[in-house]
């Protein structure tokens, strides 16, 4: 039996997209509102925070930004901690707030995500994404994040024959989700054309493959089993929570074409919920690049390594498929602000838990999971929620 | 990047020095400290050759700043003699020719520079061997 300790009482979640006319302290702040209205407890009420940002210190220049969040949702001088693992610094964040409650720490807390992309030139803000990668000795020869993701994904095709059609197929499925979420950066549905004929970013991928630059924030209230039961009616149970790691630069793994922090993450959270792949209803995972979504499959144990490609191509992972796939759209639709992707999976969980995600909801979903990866896999988190 | 943080680098970067662990036989490279595979610190300085095979590639045609007139480039894992493995770009080739599994050499070449007037890195590339 599963247990369930660790409660999300509340969701917030920003518009993502180009948000030229909103900062990061207003993302950070409007969230915060969101979630805590959800849950209807008192800002009071709300005992710490924990914040996943990547690099605000690069994208507006801004470090300290757990500070300038308490600040903002004027929640001083309860204490506040930033949580960075690059891309998977929403994750680790749920993470750290999950383990204040299981630790008996705290009993309410907020964890937030939050990124602000779009106020540097797209070249700023692709090299301050590469420095999730390993700068002494991968991005000083050159290499860009989606050049990582197209190495995994040329050793993929040529191992297990995945194909560019396969991988197109991510992004069409993600883009049909995505325009079913009013959250999401894309809505608008795209065919396989569209990804074939898009510009070559690094062979094999394409613009379409790429995840695009986002400003969004998003943040949940996380309770202990007393304050949850006291204070709503339908909490949504954390009950699994793993986190693992590999070696930064890509080159050092020991399999390219395999996670070992995804796999390590997945273990924990397996073996705490007691649960198997087979029992999860549907999954939030890490589209950075399409590739990721199909290794993604892979590692965490829904097909066998190297099917990743058909069992997307058979529809498996569509909306109406057997094991629904990054119904918000993903990363690829719904859009990328790194720091924010970890909590937004949480949150677009709970919506389909507590069956209010409106013309995307899943029939009877009782268990889902969020994978969430920093870099090109140097870090990972895994969650599991259930109704 | 600051010069001093090429510089303390550039017994990897001009001459692929890397390290060997005394207790696993394994080579790693750059040099570290701990050995990844059997968590020795006994650690010896070790030489990589010149010759490596190509594990994958891929063709850059969106490059970061000061790239941006190599494009399109070749980058690549590429595993040395020995087992260690790096990434690093492939010269005097054109893409349609890159293969996995094809033999290649290292060669001295630019990097990159710190602007028009700032200093200039130097370090490893790669040629087809054949």
């Amino acid at each position: 039996m599963t247990e369930k300790e660790v409660a999300i009482i509340g969701v917030g979640i920003s518009k993502f997209g180009e948000l030229w006319d909103r900062s990061l302290r207003s993302l950070i702040a409007e969230v915060g509102i969101k979630a805590v209205k959800d849950a209807e407890v008192q800002p009071d009420d709300i005992e710490a925070l924990f914040g996943g940002n990547m690099s605000a210190g690069q994208f507006v220049k801004q470090e300290h930004v757990a500070a300038l969040a308490m600040d903002q949702s004027a929640l001083t001088p309860k204490p506040a901690m930033r949580v960075e693992s690059a891309c998977a610094s929403g994750g680790q964040a749920l993470r750290a707030a999950y383990m204040s409650i299981k630790s008996g720490m705290h009993d309410i807390v907020l964890a937030g995500g939050a990124e602000k992309m779009t106020d540097v030139l797209s070249s700023t803000t692709q090299e301050a994404l590469a420095t999730a990668a390993d700068q002494e000795w991968e991005a000083f020869y050159g290499v860009t994040f989606p050049g990582l993701y197209a190495l995994i994904a040329r050793l993929h095709m040529e191992r297990y024959g995945t194909t560019r059609g396969q991988l197109a197929q991510v992004a069409v499925k993600n883009h049909y989700n995505g325009a079913r979420n009013p959250s999401a950066q894309f809505r608008k549905e795209i065919n396989k054309e569209n990804v074939l004929n898009s510009t070559l970013v690094a062979d094999p991928l394409r613009l379409f493959d790429c995840s695009p630059i986002t400003d969004g924030a998003a943040a949940v209230i996380m309770a202990s089993k007393e304050k949850a039961k006291e204070l709503v009616s339908d909490p949504i149970w954390v009950t699994g929570s793993g986190a693992g790691t590999d070696a930064l630069a890509l080159h050092d793994r020991k399999d390219i074409c395999m996670m070992k922090s995804t796999k390590e993450a997945a273990r924990q959270a397996y073996k705490q919920t007691n649960k198997k792949p087979e029992d999860i209803d549907l999954a939030e995972v890490h589209d950075c690049f399409t590739i990721n979504e199909i290794i993604a499959l892979e590692d965490l144990g829904f097909c066998e390594k190297g099917e990743g490609g058909r069992f997307t191509e058979e529809e498996r992972t569509a909306l109406d498929g057997e094991l629904p796939i990054n119904t918000s759209g993903g990363l690829k639709s719904k859009g990328h602000p790194v720091g924010a992707t970890g909590i937004a999976q949480a949150v677009e969980l709970v919506e389909q838990l507590r069956d209010n995600a409106g013309d995307r909801q899943i029939k009877n979903a009782e268990t889902a999971l969020a994978h969430n990866v920093g870099g090109s896999g140097g870090s990972c988190t895994v969650h599991i929620l259930e109704r | 990047m600051s010069v001093a943080r090429f510089w303390r680098e550039q017994p990897a970067r001009y001459n692929l020095w890397g390290t060997e662990c005394r207790e696993c036989g394994k080579i790693h490279f750059p040099p570290r400290e701990v050995c990844p595979e059997c968590q020795s610190t006994k650690l010896d300085k070790e030489q990589l050759g010149k010759d490596g095979e190509i594990v994958t590639y891929t063709v850059i045609r969106v490059a970061p700043e000061g790239f941006e007139k190599q494009v399109p480039y070749v980058i690549a894992v590429i595993e040395m003699k020995g087992g260690p493995r790096l990434t690093a770009q492939i010269v005097d080739a054109k893409p349609e020719d890159i293969e996995m599994g094809k033999k290649v050499k290292a060669v001295f070449r630019r990097i990159n520079e710190d602007g028009k007037s700032g200093a200039i890195y130097y370090g490893y590339k790669f040629k087809l061997a054949e």
